[in-house]
């Protein structure tokens, strides 16, 4: 029985026409927007997830005259570079997207965090941008965005620690309640989304929520952008239809010798070869905001994951203890099993110290270290020893 | 109000209120660190965490807010789990050397660890060189990083509290840290050495600087005549760290225990506070007359107080331009030292360069200032050592002295005699109402309008309080200010000091005087005092103070007889040439960065 082919999707890149999305969005009641956008189950393209309708709606009934849309596009996670992509091919229908969501919350002002080391799109976007203001304009559609600049740490990439960011103080998580919807950026009521989640709402405006539904399963809606590279013949940025099990993506993205999957970036799962055909890659199985990263064989998965340790013990703002102390002590403690210095039982100790960081954590940068950590040492055991 | 449930008990309270409060209310005591009462809720220690039934991970319960139909575990295995794992992950990055840290058993980390018996050191140690991680650079403060648990307790209160930044936190993941500015030396950095971080700090990552072997020394050496002076915070507060109440004034048993330990003289930092008002008041009375009547305009109004050397840091870095408001008066220490190898030795017939002078301050900044080079007009050093309240505690402790059970005992005289409105230097407001008791008496020879001379507008706990007093019926000297309106301001706590200070650069302020003290409730709550403080205990040692002054014979400094002596035998005139050459100071101007 040979399976069906993983599905190819033409909507991020298409050449829908932002100003008939936006006459259309400005004839139809906020309400109306919402729920176009609950109906299509589509969920954020950031990682985590988050049903975006539910989002707008939540927004949608905080009172406040004044209330924010900003658009994550600090694009940090090792191995996604879709956002960059985004950014410079349909850079419209980002603004377009902000402005709709704006429309659907009660939002006149936007912000878009632009990753640092993407400064170099930014003169295009910004003529792209002055553009898309006078479209507005034309429009009558009150609407006004604006850039803000990262600098490189991977944390602000979180919500609450970009909007402090923003906010001119040094990038560190909030405590949560409030949510965003309640209190985000300078206290007020605001809705973050990735790039690519604020593109997907002007096309399901400009298709319809049915289109959109039709495609993915019952938990992982739509179709999504992936960031492909690794042990792969084929590298580069595919529009997939969500649903498929790592097994089909292998067959498609791999070498032939494929020995793991790093779904999700560092902050996400190691997928081992014997687990290819049961995995899902969705919400339902492995989620992912995009990174896809193949390795064969010739690859050492210590390595791997003392390169991941490395990059948490560096990007972990620091200010929470099951973080900033138990990624250095994943890290080290890797190191000295490694060495020979530490019983190969330590790494026991290490899951279950994952474990807490998973659950004890301020955010998602601790409580997501442990994923990569516990499958890579769950499965590839013997290479983080010998 | 909203219903939960905590450990399977069910209660009711306010919107609002945390989980830690509503267990609280339950009697569970969810332990903390990260967390103080007097600061903004930090939620990065995560020692408190707890289980929200149906929630994905645990909740920070001091950052929490309950909702309706909440059900919280304070006790399941993947909390005691998780909790046993943070204190481990705390200690690995500790310098956990504890039988030789200053803070042993009294540190908030180390009862934490023994309360959890974590003691199997699971993780490995982090710490390489923590030799190279202290910075005894600063006077008054020690800085160990390698002791410290990025609580953040000390950036807030610096930030929030002081509103000086000096502390702050740099750097990120493994090597984020507690610093200063381009991580200087804490000898120049703007911290103005007011030790509210030390108050808070839960371990020994910041400590006083402290010179208790100093000063047995000098006690233990038979040369030497050992004078020491007493602050009128240390009275209220010293029983707290030797088994009181708080709001317990002992001060009766301090001066024996100061006497058993081996102090020659025991004598009163009040005496000198007197002394300040007479001096300060004088100034104040000029002042105004220079300005009013002769017109001048090199004399700045309005002139601020000069007891707190916290302050006086910190309006040397941040307001230079208005060092000339500052009273040129020493502090009641200095003053003190001063009188105390002159005067003093004079009197009692000693050799001043035999007497070493010791003070016992609820204050950290008075190790800095007693080391100004200013401060050494008498010909020698002023005050040689400063002990806190808290070193004089632990002094207790080491001479083995049944503190509780000590009998009452006077001070020593001359130099030991007080009256009530010195007493009150300790709180906020206290030398304001000092000053006005007898600057009002001096200008129209009445007491002031205040039932039983308590003033009251001046007193309490917020941050900054404004008061003015209508003068009439001056007698012939100081006609000039009848139908004067007294503009006064009193502030504690140096974030109300820059409030104050900014409506006076813009120049809408109107003021003719000004009490500032670093700390917030004034002395009281000074950077030297027994651990822990916040509202709750500041408030009782208020109460103590003011009692204390009720309690007094004499309640005005000019009526004090020892003052009336001093001038008499020694200082002459307020404001004399002596006066001046002993008592006044100067200021500078010092670098923001
Ligand atoms: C450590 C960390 C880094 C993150 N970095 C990004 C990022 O670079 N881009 C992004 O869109 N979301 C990032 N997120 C997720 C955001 O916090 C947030 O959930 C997202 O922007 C919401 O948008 P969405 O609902 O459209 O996905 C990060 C989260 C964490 C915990
Ligand atoms: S989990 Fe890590 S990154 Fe997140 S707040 Fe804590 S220390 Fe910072």
């Amino acid at each position: 029985m040979k399976a069906q082919k993983i599905k190819r999707v033409d909507l991020i890149f298409d050449s829908t026409s932002t100003k008939e999305v936006l006459v259309k969005a400005i004839k139809m009641k906020p309400e109306e927007i919402i729920q176009e956008v609950l109906d299509s189950g589509l969920r954020g393209r950031g990682g985590a997830g988050f049903p975006t309708g539910l989002k707008w709606k939540y927004a949608a009934s905080e009172k406040g005259a004044v209330k924010y849309i900003v658009c994550n596009a600090d694009e940090g996670e090792p191995g996604t570079f879709k956002d960059r992509q985004i950014l410079e091919d349909a850079p419209r229908k980002v603004y377009a997207g902000m402005a709709i969501a704006g429309r659907a919350i009660g939002a006149k002002q936007g912000y878009i965090y632009l990753r640092g080391e993407y400064r170099y799109l930014l003169f295009k976007l910004m003529e792209e941008l002055v553009f898309f203001h006078s479209r507005l304009k034309e429009l009558g559609y009150d609407f006004n965005i604006q850039f803000r600049m990262g600098s490189g740490a991977y944390i602000c990439g979180e919500e609450s620690a970009l909007f402090e960011s923003i906010e001119g103080r040094r990038g560190e998580p909030r405590n949560k309640p409030p949510f965003p919807t309640v209190s985000g950026l300078f206290g007020k009521p605001t809705v973050i989304n990735n790039v690519e989640t604020l593109v997907y709402t002007v096309e399901i405006l400009d298709h319809g929520a049915k289109h959109f539904k039709e495609m993915g399963t019952s938990d992982s809606r739509g179709s999504k952008v992936f960031s492909i590279s690794g042990d792969t013949p084929k590298p580069g940025i595919y529009e997939l239809e969500l649903g498929m099990t790592v097994e089909r993506f292998v067959e498609e993205f791999g070498d032939g010798d494929t020995k793991a999957v790093q779904v999700g970036g560092a902050s996400g799962f190691c997928v081992p070869r014997k687990k290819f055909r049961e995995t899902i890659i969705g919400f339902e199985g492995v989620p992912t905001g995009g990174s896809m990263i193949l390795f064969n064989s010739s690859r050492s998965m210590y390595n791997l994951l003392h390169n991941y340790l490395d990059f948490f013990d560096e990007e972990s703002c620091g200010q929470c203890a099951p973080c900033r102390v138990g990624c250095q002590q994943l890290l080290q403690g890797v190191v000295s099993v490694k060495a020979g210095e530490k019983d190969s039982r330590y790494l026991d100790e290490l899951v279950k110290l994952a474990k807490t960081m998973k659950i004890a954590s301020k955010c998602g940068l601790g409580q997501s270290v442990g994923n990569a950590f516990r499958t890579i040492v769950e499965h590839f055991r013997e290479e983080i020893i010998y | 109000m909203i219903n939960l449930t905590i450990n399977g008990l069910e209660l009711e309270v306010d919107k609002g209120t945390t989980i830690l409060e509503a267990a609280k209310k339950l009697n569970f005591r969810i332990p903390t660190l990260c967390h103080h009462q007097d600061l903004c809720v930090a939620g990065n220690c995560r020692v408190c965490v707890v289980e929200q039934v149906g929630n994905r991970t645990l909740v920070a319960a001091c950052a929490t807010p309950v909702t309706e139909g909440m059900e919280i575990n304070t006790n399941s295995l993947s909390v005691r789990t998780s909790r046993k794992h943070i204190i481990e992950l705390l200690l690995s990055e500790h310098n956990a050397d504890c039988t030789k840290c200053y803070k042993n058993g009294e540190c908030e980390l180390q009862s934490l660890a023994n309360e959890y018996s974590v003691g199997d050191h699971i993780f490995l140690d982090l710490i390489v060189d923590h030799k190279s991680m202290i910075d005894m650079s600063s006077a008054s403060i020690i800085k160990d990083d390698s002791k410290c648990i990025r609580c953040l307790r000390c950036v807030r209160t610096c930030e929030e509290l002081q509103g000086v930044h000096a502390l702050a936190v740099a750097n990120k993941g493994s090597e984020q840290k507690i610093s200063s500015f381009f991580d200087k030396p804490w000898r120049e950095v703007i911290c103005t050495n007011c030790g509210q971080c030390i108050n808070r700090c839960p371990t020994g990552a910041l400590v006083e600087r402290n010179n208790i072997e100093d000063v047995w020394n000098a006690i233990l050496d038979p040369e030497k005549h050992v004078v020491v002076q007493t602050a009128p915070a240390v009275r209220v507060s010293l029983g707290e760290a030797l088994g009181f109440e708080a709001g317990h004034t002992v001060t009766g048993k301090m001066v024996s225990a100061l006497k058993r330990i081996g102090f020659d003289s025991v004598l009163d930092t009040d005496f000198t506070a007197d002394l300040t008002i007479i001096e300060e008041g004088t100034e104040l009375l000029t002042r105004l007359k220079d300005v009013l009547v002769n017109k001048r305009d090199d004399v700045a109004l309005p002139l601020t107080t000069s007891c707190s050397p916290g302050w006086i840091k910190f309006i040397e870095h941040i307001y230079p331009d208005f060092l000339k408001n500052v009273s040129t008066c020493k502090s009641p220490q200095q003053m003190f030292g001063a009188l105390a190898k002159t005067y003093f030795a004079q009197k009692r017939k000693i050799d001043p360069k035999n007497i070493v002078s010791v003070s016992i301050m609820p204050c950290t900044a008075k190790k800095f200032e007693a080391n100004r080079p200013e401060m050494r007009s008498s010909g020698f050093k002023d005050v040689d050592f400063v002990l806190t309240t808290r070193e004089l505690a632990r002094m207790v402790r080491q001479a083995g002295i049944d503190f509780m059970r000590l009998e009452d005992v006077n001070y020593d005289s001359i130099m030991g005699e007080s009256s009530g409105a010195s007493v009150i230097f300790g709180a906020t407001g206290g030398v304001m109402e000092a000053a006005l008791r007898t600057a009002y008496e001096i200008v129209t020879g009445r007491e002031v309008p205040f039932k039983n001379l308590n003033i009251i507008p001046v007193r309490g706990m917020k941050g900054v309080k404004e008061a003015s007093i209508k003068i009439d019926g001056c007698t012939d000297e100081w006609k000039f200010l009848e139908g004067v309106e007294l503009k006064c301001a009193v502030a504690h706590g140096l974030v109300n000091a820059r409030e104050v200070m900014e409506k006076v650069k813009k120049g809408d302020a109107g003021y003719h005087f000004i009490e500032i003290m670093a700390c917030p409730g004034g002395c009281l709550g000074g950077g030297g005092q027994p651990i822990p403080t916040n509202s709750k205990i500041r408030a009782k040692r208020a109460r103590a103070i003011y009692d204390e002054d009720m309690g007094k014979p004499i309640r005005k400094s000019h009526e004090n007889p020892e003052i009336i002596q001093v001038y008499k035998d020694f200082l002459g005139t307020p404001n004399s040439h002596k006066s001046h050459e002993l008592l006044h100071t100067h200021y500078k101007e010092r670098n923001r960065y």
